[in-house]
């Protein structure tokens, strides 16, 4: 199922409404790609609140997508990973290392903007 | 108990999301509730992937076990692909013949209590796998 994608300001949300393929996950990816250069967004976040299952190959996707985006300029944070799904990940032994996680929406609009202020200070 | 099994052929990625949802739909009807729900889909997504990625076209069969006084599930991945030439190989953590991750295998017989592989090269694969309530 096609994830819709929102701009929220300087942000992208994609919020994942039901279960995806492997195939919705590559879509997702090549759309976020694509629309962090449309809208010049510094930030993305992704809610995978609705997800039942992350597993290896959703892992690899998503990895890849927090790393795509920032080498296009823009933070990833991945929000909304319920516990039982954090439980097999870790049972698993996967990790979304390198990639911003955050408890909710709300969370991740926070970390955004955080990130951005220190950009600010920073000069970048 | 032993006849409610549901079979779910294999011949794309989008079926591994109907695997997945049938084997968490079969665990409810078993019983199985909380983290064990996450962790069977787990499993069943990682080895119906081995499927896609490997032989291409598989079947997955979920089904109720019973031994002794434990009851449980039992779920049989079988295709008649390639099979695996070093098993042992293929069932270490971080081993992978492509591009992945190479967790599938490794990682489902960690989520599962009974995990058995049975393979031969030109012939294809069958990974059995089981879960008992508690």
């Amino acid at each position: 199922m096609h994830v819709p994608v929102l701009k929220q300001g300087g942000y992208l949300i994609a919020s994942v409404q039901s279960v995806l393929s492997d195939a919705d996950l590559l879509q997702l990816r090549d759309d976020l790609a694509e629309r962090v250069g449309q809208f010049r967004s510094r930030g993305v976040i992704i809610d995978v609140t609705v997800l039942d299952v992350i597993d290896s190959f959703a892992t690899r996707t998503l990895r890849a997508v927090a790393h795509m985006l920032k080498l296009r300029g823009a933070e990833t944070v991945i929000v909304g990973i319920q516990p039982d799904v954090a439980f097999a990940m870790v049972q698993l032994g996967l990790t979304l290392e390198g990639v911003g996680t955050a408890l909710d929406l709300e969370e991740g609009l926070a970390y955004l903007n955080r990130l951005s202020k220190k950009n600010v200070k920073h000069g970048k | 108990m032993e006849n409610d099994g549901t079979h779910v052929a294999i011949n794309s990625n989008a079926d591994i999301v109907e695997a997945r949802q049938k084997g968490r739909a079969l665990a409810i009807e078993l019983g199985f509730d909380g983290s064990d729900l996450t962790l069977i889909a787990a499993a069943i997504s990682e080895i119906a992937r081995n499927i896609v990625d490997h032989a291409k076209t598989g079947e997955i069969m979920l089904n109720a076990a019973a031994q002794g006084s434990k009851r449980g599930i039992c779920i049989i991945a079988a295709d008649q692909g390639p099979g695996i030439k070093d098993v042992t190989k293929a069932m270490q953590y971080g081993y992978s013949t492509r591009k992945g991750l190479g967790v599938g295998l490794p990682g489902a017989k960690w989520l599962m209590d009974e995990f058995d592989i049975d393979t031969k090269v030109g012939v294809g694969t069958t990974v059995t796998m089981k879960k008992w309530l508690h």
